[in-house]
C-alpha cells in the first residue's frame, strides 16, 4: 500500500555518485538516517534490544535477581555484564538506538513541517489533465449551474475549494498531516520530559513500624535513590508517623489467606509548625503531601523483644522488623546484641502468624493473620563484627565464624509460644520477653516533577496519532468537458470510503439538476 | 473491596456454559469448513448452495457468543467485580470480545469468509483457559482494586481483538501471493488455492487488515498510556521497565514499524504483512510465555 506514505514526505534514496566530497558524504548521511526506512529499521532494532531486558534480571528493577543470577552463572554472567545485559534500558547500544531514532525523527519532521505549512497556504492544486486516472471516477451530466452546487457541497463538507475555470479542484484532511507532527513531536517531548524529570526525581525508601515518626531527611531514609540534578533541599520538610496498621485477609473457602486490604493510618505534619492532619495510605492510593507523594509498597510483622542478661540488664529491646519469606507471612528477623553479657550473640529467628506443624515436624504458618502466633530463635555466639566500623546489613546475619548455641536439629530449641512469655535462653545468656505485636509498612517517598508532563506529551501524542491515521486527506476535482461531467478522487494514504464520495457527490449533484 | 461475598456456585455454572459455547462454536466451527469446501467446489450447482451454509454457520455462531458472553456475566457477578483479574478470566472475556468485535464487523462484508478462524480462535483461547488456566474465583488483590482494572484491561483486549483480526487477513493475504503454493502439485495444495480464492483480492486484504492494525495501534497505545498511568499509583513510578512494561512496549515498537513500513518503497505489502504477524506474535508471547514464565510485577496469571 504504497500509498499511504505521507505524500509531502521526501523519501530519498538518491544514487551516490563518486565525487561526494565531505560535506557531500554528510548530506548523504543524513539523508539516509532521516528516511522512512532507517526510521523503520531503527524501530525494529529497538524492539529486538528491548528482549534482552525482559530474558535477564535487570538492575534497575530487580537487584536481587541480578545478584542471584551472578551466583548461579558464574562464568556466564560477567561476560552478559560487560555488554550491559544487567543494564539494557541505559545501555550504550540500547541509547545508541533510540537517540539515532529521534535524530532520525527529527530530520523527518522539520523539513515535513515545512511542506505541510506550505501546503496549508497553498490552494488546491489544478485539475489533472486526466481525471479517468484516477482512483475513484465517474462521469455524469449536469447543467450550467453544476459547478456551482459541487463547489457548495464541497464546501459545506469542509474542504478546501478552489473554482478554475470550467473545473473544481478541493481539497480536504489537512488535519491529518498535522496529527502525524504534533504525535512525532509530542514523542520528543515524552523524551525530554522523561529525562529532565527523572534527572529531577528521587526515590526514597523506610520501614515504619507502628508508632513510629518519619521526618524526611536523607538520614532517615532506608535506601535512597536521587536524579542526577538532585539536591537535598529538594527534600519538603515534613514528619509522618504511622499510627496503625491493618491488613485484611479473605476467609472465604475458595481463596482463604488472599490479602483483600492493607491500610496504612498515619499523621503528617508539613513544616516545622504544621499541623497534624490524619491520613490514610492503601495500595493504589498513595498520600499526597507538597513535594512528594508516599506510596505503600510492603508490610510485615514487628514482634517486639526484651532480652536481657543473667543480672536482669537489657541488652535489646524494640521491635524487630521480620521479613515475609512467603505468602502466608512465615517471617525471619535478624537481633544483633553487641552489648549482650558475658559474650556477643546473634539471632536469626522465625515468626509464625499462624503457627502450624508440618508433617515433617518443621513449622510453618498456614495463615497470614495473627491467630496463633509464634516466635522461634537460632542463636549464635560470637564476635558479630559490628565494632570494626565496617557497615553490615542489619536484615542478615553472617553466621560463619560463630558458634551455635539454639535453633536447628542438635541445640536446644526456643520457642515463644504466647505475647508475653518470657523464655529462658541456653549457655546462661538470659532471657528473652515478648512484650508485644506491631506491624510495619515499607513506604515508598517519590518525587517526580517530570511524569506530568510526559503524561501531557503522551496524551498530545495520541490524540496526534489517533488523527493521522483515522481522518481521510482527500483530493476531489469535478470538471466539465464537452460530453458532460467528470468527478474523481484521489487520498493521500489509507482511505475507506474514497468510492463512496464520488458516487455521493454523483448522485447528489445529478438529482439537483431535475 | 470489603467483605466481598464470593459465589462460587454460580462460577461453576458460568464455566458450564462455557462449555456448552465451547460445543457451538464447535459446530459453528465445523459450518463454517463446510461452507468454505461448498463455495469453493468445481460444480457450479454445489456452489449456488453456499451462501444457506454460511448463514447458518454464521448464526450458530452467533448463538455460541450469547451462551459465551452469559459466561462471561456470570463470572462476574461471581466474583463481584470485572471478570478479567487473572488469566482464565482474561482469556475468557478477551475471546468474548474478539467475537463479538467481529459480529459487529460483519458490517464490511468481506470479512466474512475469516469467520472460520476468529471461530477457530476463540474456540483454541477457551480450551486453553479451561484446561489450562483455569482456577476458582477470588477476591481481588490489592494491587487491582482499582477503576484502572476495568480502563487498562478492556482496552488491552480490544487491542488484541483488532490485531488478531488483522492477522487473520495478513495469513490469507500471504497465502494468496504465496508463488509456490499457487504452482504446487503437492498434495492438498490444489484444495488450499481453491479456499484461497473465496477469499478477497490481495489488495483488499492488504487494506482490510491495515485498517484493523491501525485500529489496534491506536488501542494498543492507550493501553500503554493507562498502564503508566496505573503504575504510578499501584507501583510509584509511571514506568520501571517490568517484563510486561516492555513487551507492551515491544509490541507497540514492532506495530509502529509495520505502519512506517506500509508507508516505504519495498517495504509495503508482503515484507509488512510479515511485520503484522510478528506483532501479532508478541502479542500472544505477551500473554502466555511473558504471563507463566517471566519474573515480573504483572503476576496476575493466578496459577502458582
Amino acid at each position: 500500500m504504497a500509498s499511504s506514505r505521507p505524500s509531502d514526505h521526501v523519501d530519498s534514496d538518491d544514487v551516490v555518485s563518486p565525487e561526494l566530497g565531505a560535506t557531500g558524504w554528510l548530506r548523504w548521511f543524513w539523508r539516509q538516517l532521516t528516511s522512512m526506512r532507517t526510521a523503520l529499521i531503527l524501530l525494529l532494532m529497538l524492539a529486538a534490544a528491548a528482549i534482552p531486558g525482559s530474558v535477564y534480571p535487570q538492575r534497575s528493577a530487580d537487584p536481587n535477581g541480578v545478584t542471584e543470577f551472578f551466583r548461579q552463572n558464574v562464568d556466564l554472567a560477567p561476560v552478559l555484564d560487560g555488554m550491559q545485559f544487567f543494564d539494557v534500558y541505559s545501555s550504550s547500544w540500547f541509547s545508541a538506538i533510540y537517540i539515532l531514532l529521534f535524530i532520525s525523527l527529527i530530520g523527518c519532521v522539520i523539513p515535513r513541517s515545512i511542506v505541510h505549512a506550505k501546503a496549508m497556504m497553498a490552494t488546491p492544486v489544478d485539475t489533472p489533465r486526466n481525471l479517468s486516472r484516477m482512483p475513484a471516477h465517474a462521469k455524469f451530466d449536469g447543467n450550467t449551474k453544476t459547478l456551482a452546487n459541487a463547489e457548495k457541497l464541497l464546501r459545506s463538507a469542509r474542504y478546501r475549494v478552489i473554482r478554475r475555470g470550467d473545473s473544481i479542484s478541493a481539497e480536504r484532511g489537512y488535519i491529518r498531516e498535522t496529527g502525524n507532527l504534533v504525535f512525532h513531536v509530542s514523542l520528543i517531548g515524552v523524551l525530554i520530559s522523561v529525562g529532565v524529570g527523572g534527572g529531577m526525581s528521587y526515590s526514597g525508601q523506610r520501614v515504619l513500624v507502628e508508632g513510629e515518626t518519619f521526618v524526611n531527611n536523607l538520614a532517615s531514609y532506608d535506601s535512597f535513590s536521587p536524579g542526577v540534578f538532585f539536591k537535598e533541599s529538594e527534600l519538603t520538610p515534613f514528619a509522618l508517623t504511622l499510627d496503625k496498621f491493618e491488613a485484611k485477609f479473605s476467609l472465604q473457602p475458595t481463596d482463604v489467606g488472599n490479602p483483600t486490604d492493607f491500610r496504612a493510618s498515619v499523621t503528617s505534619r508539613v513544616g516545622a509548625t504544621g499541623q497534624p492532619v490524619e491520613g490514610l495510605i492503601r495500595v493504589n492510593e498513595p498520600l499526597e503531601l507538597p513535594g512528594s507523594k508516599i506510596y505503600l509498597t510492603g508490610n510485615g510483622y514487628a514482634p517486639v523483644l526484651t532480652f536481657r542478661d543473667r543480672d536482669g540488664h537489657v541488652s535489646f529491646s524494640g521491635p524487630v522488623i521480620y521479613l515475609p519469606q512467603d505468602a502466608n507471612y512465615t517471617s525471619l528477623g535478624v537481633i544483633k546484641l553487641p552489648d549482650a553479657k558475658p559474650e556477643q550473640f546473634g539471632v536469626l529467628s522465625f515468626f509464625y502468624p499462624t503457627r502450624s506443624e508440618l508433617a515433617t515436624g518443621a513449622l510453618t504458618s498456614s495463615f497470614p493473620g495473627p491467630v496463633a502466633p509464634s516466635v522461634t530463635m537460632s542463636i549464635y555466639v560470637g564476635d558479630l563484627g559490628l565494632d570494626n566500623g565496617v557497615p553490615s546489613n542489619v536484615f542478615s546475619l553472617s553466621v560463619h565464624g560463630l558458634k551455635q548455641v539454639a535453633g536447628g536439629k542438635k541445640h536446644p530449641k526456643v520457642e515463644i509460644a504466647a505475647i508475653g512469655d518470657t523464655v529462658t535462653l541456653p549457655e546462661n545468656l538470659g532471657t528473652v520477653t515478648w512484650d508485644g505485636l506491631k506491624r510495619y509498612a515499607s513506604l515508598d517517598v517519590d518525587y517526580n516533577p517530570g511524569q506530568v508532563w510526559v503524561l501531557l506529551f503522551a496524551l498530545l501524542a495520541l490524540t496526534g496519532l489517533t488523527v493521522s491515521l483515522l481522518v481521510p486527506r482527500r483530493r476531489v476535482w469535478v470538471r466539465k468537458n464537452s460530453s458532460g461531467f467528470e468527478v474523481a478522487a484521489l487520498a493521500k494514504g489509507d482511505d475507506a470510503r474514497l468510492e463512496q464520495v464520488v458516487d455521493g457527490l454523483v448522485a447528489q449533484l445529478s438529482r439537483k439538476k431535475k | 473491596m470489603q467483605n466481598v461475598m464470593l459465589n462460587p456456585a454460580l462460577a461453576q455454572l458460568s464455566l458450564i456454559f462455557v462449555y456448552a459455547a465451547m460445543a457451538f462454536y464447535t459446530l459453528s466451527f465445523l459450518l463454517h469448513v463446510w461452507h468454505v469446501a461448498v463455495a469453493t467446489s468445481e460444480k457450479k450447482s454445489v456452489r449456488s448452495g453456499s451462501s444457506g451454509a454460511q448463514k447458518t454457520a454464521l448464526f450458530v455462531m452467533g448463538f455460541a457468543a450469547l451462551i459465551h458472553g452469559a459466561a462471561v456475566v456470570m463470572r462476574g457477578v461471581a466474583a463481584h467485580r470485572v471478570p478479567w483479574a487473572n488469566m482464565y478470566e482474561f482469556s475468557l472475556s478477551g475471546s468474548f470480545l474478539i467475537v463479538l468485535i467481529f459480529l459487529t464487523a460483519l458490517a464490511v462484508k468481506e470479512i466474512r469468509i475469516i469467520a472460520g478462524f476468529v471461530n477457530g480462535f476463540a474456540l483454541l483461547v477457551l480450551g486453553a483457559a479451561t484446561t489450562l488456566f483455569y482456577v476458582q474465583v477470588k477476591t481481588l488483590a490489592p494491587p487491582l482494586q482499582s477503576y484502572w482494572l476495568v480502563i487498562h484491561v478492556t482496552v488491552a483486549v480490544l487491542a488484541t481483538a483488532f490485531f488478531n483480526i488483522a492477522a487473520t487477513l495478513s495469513i490469507a493475504y500471504l497465502l494468496k501471493g504465496w508463488s509456490w503454493l499457487q504452482k504446487s502439485e503437492v498434495f492438498g495444495t490444489s484444495l488450499i488455492r481453491r479456499v484461497l480464492k473465496a477469499f478477497p483480492n490481495e489488495e483488499k486484504l492488504e487494506r482490510l487488515s491495515y485498517r484493523f492494525n491501525v485500529v489496534g495501534f491506536i488501542l494498543w497505545s492507550f493501553t500503554l498510556i493507562a498502564g503508566a498511568i496505573w503504575a504510578e499509583r499501584a507501583w510509584h513510578r509511571y514506568w520501571g521497565w517490568d517484563t510486561k512494561e516492555v513487551w507492551t512496549f515491544i509490541i507497540w515498537t514492532i506495530y509502529a514499524g509495520y505502519l512506517h513500513a506500509n508507508a516505504t518503497r519495498g517495504w509495503s505489502g508482503r515484507r509488512s504483512a510479515w511485520l503484522a504477524l510478528v506483532g501479532f506474535a508478541a502479542v500472544i508471547f505477551n500473554f502466555t510465555i511473558v504471563n507463566l514464565f517471566f519474573k515480573g510485577l504483572h503476576v496476575y496469571s493466578g496459577l502458582k
